[in-house]
């Protein structure tokens, strides 16, 4: 259902190009569980963005459920994100001054559904979650493994097809990062495509398909 | 994203910067004030002005000698030059014209008085009993019965006037000097204070032919005639310029004066003034606006990442674009409304402070003060809002 066809992204920063992406050529299937590996700066993330329609492709066409997504409206691309794809980030973004709850929220609004039914949908993935108690809670009041945990409550409320996770356990310690793990590979049991960047070896192991980058090139696959 | 979540999303975010937005409010708020409180001033001068002219009598027409030849008529002729004479006999020829209901002769002079050893110079006026009526002067005490003459040597007195030279008994009846002629103290005027340049306080009046001779002259310096109705000040100022024009070998050697078209004359001058006022107010309202500009730029960046997040989880620019603005929208109004309160005090303290002056804030000003901060804070936030829609997420998200 991802289908990457010989895709490159470049960055001119000056009279300087860097070839984050050198083609890439690249098939997900819908259910997968996917590890993403590589040195810094290897291009992991900038293959997440694309993927999650946050960045464009220099070149290459990027199918999503059998749609080139790349020749999709700004509000399209949006509409995708929101109700096909899930992010999951290493330092969380949650919005400070919003309540757990209110953070969950958000894709509800951005989504047009009636405030009733996001409150439903909201205390049941909070429970879902272990989140129940920390509803009310700002992120300033949580623990890093309950703000991941928040962060992906929000990623997953409108049932992405995929859920990307760049470095989902970097900034956790090793007990936090497993269960955060544990949650996503939960997800994926449902039935959600989930692909993650991590520097951890252990984890990465975990995925049923393993990806190694070097310097904008899938290096290794299996 | 619905319109109401974005009103309610973009009201939560408003109060929880509380900082930012009592400072865009207040900014908000002074310039409304400033446009309401600066046009009531405006406003309430003109009303002032306009009450003023009213209490100089109603349905008034004043005929100057000399042709002015200046558009407005009316500055020129109380300073120009006296080609050909009034004289009593063109003011009693008024009597029998259409739409003259009275009238009265004026000469208006200085002149000493003197009473019991005591001496002072006065602005004595020489009339008729008519004068009183035009002018809406009241008498205290006494009465002033002088018609076209010959008249018996009698004066009014300025209540002022009256008390200094008399500072122990009742003046009625006193004999005074005016210049070198002898004079009996027949009424005094009621204390009214200043009305248009001139205190009845420390008025002298006596019947005009004494005047005449006091002066030694033969012409009038005006003639004021009182017109049977508003409507009629028109067409009786027709009537009397052909009239005076026929007993002046066909010259038209006055000027004749309308209240209406002095009253309109500085109805218009104030008018712009309020106009100019509130536009000058309304430059605070412009740099309150730029504050607003600043801040929400300010504020675009502080949540660059916010903005990233947004987009990350699917809101539109579209999305992104209305909320800041909405921001600016819910700061406008706050601001306009407080700025309409502190406006209206203000405005009440004005009236409290200066209780002649009828310093009410006219509607249209609010409306416009309200409108101009509304305008403002949207312009204002259209450039704020825009750049944070136009973020790239993947960089506005890689800022930890
Ligand atoms: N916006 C950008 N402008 C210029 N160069 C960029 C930009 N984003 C990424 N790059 C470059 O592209 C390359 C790949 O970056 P990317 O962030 O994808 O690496 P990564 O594999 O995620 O690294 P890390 O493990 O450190 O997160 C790097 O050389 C980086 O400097
Ligand atoms: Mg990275």
């Amino acid at each position: 259902m991802i289908a990457l066809t010989a895709i490159s992204r470049i960055f001119t920063m000056g009279d300087q190009e860097v070839r984050a992406l050198n083609n890439i050529n690249l098939t997900i299937a819908p259910g997968a569980y996917v590890s993403v590996m590589g040195p810094s700066g290897s291009g992991k993330s900038t293959l997440l963005n694309l993927i999650g329609l946050l960045d464009q492709p220099t070149s290459g066409t990027y199918l999503l459920e059998n749609i080139d997504v790349t020749l999709l409206s700004e509000t399209d691309q949006a509409r995708v994100r929101r109700e096909r794809i899930g992010f999951i980030f290493q330092s969380f973004h949650l919005i400070p001054r919003l309540t757990a709850a209110e953070n969950i929220e958000l894709p509800l609004i951005l989504d047009g559904i009636p405030s009733a039914e996001r409150k439903k949908r909201v205390r049941a993935i909070l429970q879902q979650t272990n989140l129940l108690e920390r509803a009310d809670h700002r992120p300033s009041e949580l623990s890093g493994g309950q703000r991941q945990r928040v962060a992906i409550a929000r990623a997953t409320i409108l049932n992405p097809a995929v859920l990307l996770a760049d470095e989902p356990t970097g900034n956790l310690d090793h007990k936090t990062g497993a269960e955060v793990i544990a949650l996503l590979e939960n997800l994926h049991r449902q039935g959600t495509t989930i692909i993650t960047v991590t520097h951890d070896r252990e984890i990465g192991a975990r995925a049923h398909r393993k990806i190694q980058m070097r310097d904008g090139e899938v290096v290794s696959d299996d | 994203m619905t319109r109401q979540d974005a009103f309610i999303l973009s009201f939560r975010t408003v109060v929880s910067y509380r900082l930012r937005a009592i400072l865009i409010l207040l900014a908000m708020a002074l310039g409304v004030a400033a446009v309401v409180v600066l046009t009531a001033l405006g406003d309430g001068a003109r009303r002032f002005v306009m009450n003023q002219f009213t209490a100089l009598g109603t349905n008034l027409i004043i005929i100057i000698p000399g042709r002015s030849e200046t558009a407005g008529g009316f500055i020129g002729a109380l300073v120009g030059e006296t080609p050909r004479d009034l004289t009593l006999e063109d003011a009693a020829s008024l009597t029998a014209l259409p739409g003259v209901r009275r009238f009265a002769p004026l000469n208006v002079g200085l002149s000493e008085i003197s009473a019991g050893g005591l001496l002072r110079e006065v602005t004595l006026a020489g009339s008729t009993a008519s004068l009183l009526a035009i002018r809406r002067m009241r008498l205290a005490q006494g009465s002033f019965t002088a018609d076209n003459g010959p008249n018996p040597a009698e004066a009014v007195l300025g209540a002022k006037i009256a008390h200094e030279l008399f500072p122990t008994g009742n003046a009625l009846g006193q004999r005074i000097r005016l210049g070198d002629r002898r004079f009996r103290v027949a009424g005094i005027f009621a204390m009214q204070g200043e009305s248009m340049g001139i205190n009845t306080d420390e008025l002298v009046l006596i019947p005009f032919d004494h005047a005449q001779a006091l002066f030694n002259t033969q012409s009038l310096f005006r003639i004021m005639v009182e017109a049977e109705s508003r409507s009629a000040i028109e067409s009786t100022k027709k009537v009397i310029r052909v009239a005076l024009k026929l007993r002046h070998d066909g010259e038209e050697d006055v000027t004749i004066i309308g209240q209406d078209a002095i009253l309109a004359t500085f109805d218009k001058i104030l008018r712009a003034l309020t106009l100019a006022v509130s536009g000058i107010a309304a430059i605070s309202l412009a740099v309150a606006g730029i504050l607003v500009m600043n801040v929400m730029l300010v504020a675009v960046s502080q949540r660059t990442t916010e903005i990233g997040l947004l987009k990350a989880i699917g809101a539109t620019h579209t999305d992104i674009r209305n909320l800041f603005l909405l921001e600016t929208l819910w700061l406008a109004v706050a601001g306009a409304v407080v700025g309409i309160i502190l406006g209206y005090l203000g405005s009440l303290g004005l009236r409290l402070a200066y209780p002649q002056l009828p310093a009410y804030p006219p509607i249209w000003a609010s409306l416009a003060a309200i409108a101009t901060a509304l305008v403002t804070g949207i312009a204002a936030s259209i450039l704020p809002a825009s750049k944070a829609a136009r973020l790239n997420p993947v960089l506005a998200l890689s800022r930890r």
